[in-house]
């Protein structure tokens, strides 16, 4: 079995996964650190990233053309982000609830969206309807790079924009006036106000951003990894996401190697299930799950979240 | 000299309150203007007002001559007034220059060139004298260089009008006299100033002009030659005031609170009380000096049974106290004003009767086999009312719809309760106006009179004068000198709240077995 287990670790395929495996989740952190930055809790990426996905298929399976599935995943995933910035900037309302709140519904519309718009009635929950997905794109000379060039560079297009996203988002903060404008947002909003800053836009602006790319990261593991959708396909992978930036402590770094931490058990499990070696799959499926509870246990420690992380913006209030 | 601002017939109310009542006011260019009022005359109101963080109910205001609006903060920095806030309006973990350049474009939109703002920054500050270093992070630093971070904000963004509120209260002696320094330099090069207080004497001593608010109305503008402390206190009052409080010299008793090397960790596990000796005696108040930050509050926590101490001894007449939980330190006589009292000393959204009875309604009358007794209690918050002159509508009235004076009245009436032998009170007057502050210093000095050991914690350095019959300084978690009241040298003590100058070194408890001694000798 530990030979089994070795040849795992030895296979190219296995990393190529790792990479592919941390896209969604990357795609979902990484969009949303602008908006945590900014003092949100983005703990509605779940619902995001569903509609994203529901949006895909949708876009997807009524044009036969894939990018306009990937457009309208975009769109669904800042429609949800809107209400989410209406509710917890316009409102004020409790961010972690209205979240909750967004996650089940999402859940709740994706299931009645999808066999509504494929008319299949009772069936759709049988078979498997396919449509146009996302092609290979294989970046020329460093694809043919041995080993590296089919773990790095011959993947979805989602996978890169999600690996470029890191550096991007870093680029934002730490080296542009709006990054600093979304930092002071966080950590001050009324030290931002009184600079004249409108503590609403940041945060409105960067909601949307996390919602379109939390949208993408669901087209991607519905047209891109599988070319269909199942109920609730993405099975708390947003709350994974969210995880990693906890775990990344609020920073590009740090939430790219938690996504990549996530990525790797996930990728790992599908290999051991492929082994066939009696454990039930049930178990394996937890694996991801049980290494982000070990993970936020043993190696956050106390984690460093903005200074105004989770509570609204009121003027007149301070 | 011309004219800057005018403000004519300035209305503010707020619900139930009229918090600006038709205000004029005309500042020139190149003076040093004071506001001076009690708390609540509507000082910062009116400035925020000025400043567009609130809008007036009407009321005009002109900028050299020509009618503006001013909506909000962006208009009034346009214009060129620029605000120090009281809580400074700054982002701690971003640097002075990124504090700087907070909200205007970079020299290289939208990339942020820190550098180069870095490099204005330290231009600016030398021509205007405020030295500071750029790229070091704001919660690294003292908070009267965090105050001129702030002024050089608003230097940055051309103001030609600096608005101070309380600029003072934050700062030691020695700051407050660079701060004067750097407002005279701003003078000089024409920028007018606003200077926001309730101390008579910084007003006296750096301000052209002077206009006095009471219960958000215009008492009058004077110039400072032409008027005296004595007037402009009747002015901010409405009556005469005696700050002076009467202390018989009594004879210590015995020793209640011992404290022996005593250390403890701040919140984030760094040392903050270190090797801290004193004693506090019957008759007696001891009062702890020091910038804030200096680990009396973690002293105050340690002693309270609200935090471990990492090493070293607490004792209550005689009794080891040392990490006993609060309600054990309670049970010993000890009473304890917190500095915070909307978060620690009440619960804001319980009634005044919940709050009157929260160390006692345990306790016979007051509940009985585990059920509270809602006659007794309602008898005893009565009392308590009547005794303390709490102005409140009802016992049933939410704490926090009371004026700072009366909550921290109900502060004093539950810890007072039941003759403390200790009482350790910290900050006990923060926010506090004349009035209210006046009544709670006499409390204290009653409850010196009948035996209690009184430790006070304050960074009001005035007030530390007033009360105390000893007065320890404490700077970066040590006791630095410990100096009888009547031998007390404010100068010195100045110093030694700036760490510039200690009366005590390593062999410390050795020394306050000295000044015990020659104490002790001195009655």
């Amino acid at each position: 079995m530990l030979d089994q287990l070795l040849s795992i670790f030895a296979n190219v395929e296995f990393y190529a996964a790792i990479i592919r495996m941390t896209t969604p989740l990357l795609l979902a952190a990484m969009g949303s650190l602008l908006a945590e930055k900014a003092g949100v809790v983005t703990f509605s990426m779940e619902g995001m990233m569903l509609m994203g996905a529901v949006g895909g298929i949708i876009g997807s399976g009524v044009t036969g053309n894939v990018w306009m599935g990937v457009l309208l995943a975009i769109l669904f995933g800042i429609s949800v982000g809107l209400i989410y910035a209406i509710m917890a900037v316009s409102v004020g309302a409790h961010q972690i609830v209205t979240s909750v709140g967004l996650n089940l519904g999402a859940l709740g519309l994706s299931a009645v969206l999808y066999p509504l718009v494929f008319k299949r009635g009772e069936e759709v929950i049988q078979t498997v309807i396919r449509v146009p997905s996302m092609p290979l794109l294989k970046i020329p000379i460093l694809g043919d790079i041995p080993f590296v060039g089919n773990v790095f560079f011959n993947h979805l297009p989602p996978v890169y924009i999600g690996y470029l996203l890191a550096p991007v988002v870093w680029f934002i903060l730490y080296r542009t006036s709006w990054g600093l404008k979304v930092r002071a947002v966080g950590e001050h909003p009324h030290a931002a106000d009184t600079v004249g800053i409108s503590v609403a836009k940041v945060r409105y602006a960067t909601i949307l951003f996390a919602g379109a790319c939390s949208g993408l990261a669901g087209a991607f593991l519905s047209i891109g990894l599988l070319g269909s959708y199942m109920e609730n396909m993405t099975a708390g992978r947003g709350f994974i996401a969210y995880t990693a930036i906890v775990f990344g402590k609020w920073e590009p770094t740090g939430v790219l190697l938690g996504t990549l931490l996530f990525g790797m058990a996930d990728a790992l499990q599908l290999r051991i299930q492929a082994l066939g070696i009696g454990i039930p799959y049930q178990f394996l499926v937890m694996f991801p799950y049980v290494v982000t509870m070990i993970a936020l246990i043993s190696l956050v420690g106390k984690a460093s979240w903005p200074a105004s992380y989770g509570s609204p913006f009121r003027r007149e209030a301070g | 000299m011309s004219e800057l601002l005018r403000l004519e017939k300035m209305r503010k109310t707020f619900p139930g309150v009229l918090a600006n009542d038709d205000i004029d006011l005309s500042i020139e260019q190149g003076e040093i203007h004071a506001l001076l009022g009690e708390n609540g005359a509507g000082k910062t109101t009116l400035m925020n007002c000025v400043y567009g963080v609130y809008r007036p109910d009407r009321g005009r205001i002109f900028w050299k001559g020509k009618e503006v609006t001013i909506h909000q903060a962006r208009d009034a920095i346009a214009l060129g007034i620029g605000m120090v806030h009281q809580h400074f309006m700054l982002v701690p973990p971003l640097t002075v220059a990124e504090n700087v350049i907070l909200g205007l474009p970079s020299p290289r939109e939208p990339l942020l060139d820190i550098k180069a703002v870095e490099k204005e920054v330290e231009e600016l500050s030398q021509r205007y004298g405020l030295a500071v270093n750029p790229s070091a992070q704001i919660w690294q630093l003292p908070v009267g260089v965090q105050q001129r971070v702030e002024i050089l904000k608003a230097l940055y963004r051309k103001a030609e009008l600096l608005i101070l509120d309380e600029p003072t209260a934050v700062l030691t002696p020695i700051e407050v006299d660079e701060l004067f320094a750097v407002l005279k330099s701003l003078k000089e090069k024409g920028i007018s100033v606003i200077f926001i207080s309730h101390k008579l004497e910084e007003v006296m001593k750096i301000c052209d002009r002077i206009t006095v608010l009471r219960d958000g109305r215009k008492i009058a503008t004077l110039k400072t030659t032409e008027t005296t402390p004595r007037e402009l206190a009747k002015m901010m009052v409405g009556r005469e005031v005696f700050l002076k409080i009467d202390k018989p010299p009594l004879k210590p008793g015995e020793i209640v609170l011992k404290v022996e090397a005593l250390s403890a960790k701040d919140n984030r596990g760094l040392p903050a009380v270190r090797n801290v000796s004193f004693e506090v005696r019957r008759y007696e108040i001891l009062g702890i000096a020091g910038v804030d930050g200096n680990g009396q509050a973690e002293l105050a926590d340690v002693l309270s049974g609200m935090r471990r101490a990492s090493s070293g001894r607490v004792e209550i007449l005689g009794k080891d106290v040392t990490d006993c939980t609060p309600l054990e330190i309670i049970n010993h006589g000890v009473a304890y004003i917190p500095p915070d009292r909307q978060h620690t000393g009440l619960i804001l959204d319980f009634t005044v009767a919940e709050n009157l009875v929260g160390k006692s309604f345990f306790k016979s009358p007051l509940s009985k086999w585990g059920i509270l007794r809602r006659e007794s209690i309602e008898e005893f918050a009565q009392q308590a009312i009547q005794e303390y002159g709490i102005r409140t509508p009802g016992a049933q009235v939410k704490a926090k719809l009371l004026s700072g004076g009366n909550q921290q009245k109900v502060v004093l009436a539950r810890e007072l309760s039941g003759n403390p032998d200790l009482i350790i009170a910290s900050q006990p007057t923060r926010g506090l106006d004349v009035g209210a502050t006046e009544y709670v210093r006499t409390k204290m000095v009653e409850a010196r009179n009948r035996g209690a050991a009184i430790l006070l914690i304050s960074t009001e350095l005035e007030e530390v004068l007033t009360l105390s019959d000893r007065i320890a300084v404490m700077y970066g978690g040590e006791i630095v000198g410990i100096v009888p009241a009547d031998q007390a040298d404010i100068h010195e003590i100045g110093e030694m709240m700036a760490g510039t100058k200690r009366l005590v070194d390593g062999t410390l408890t050795l020394k306050i077995q000295e000044t015990e001694k020659a104490y002790e000798s001195s009655d």
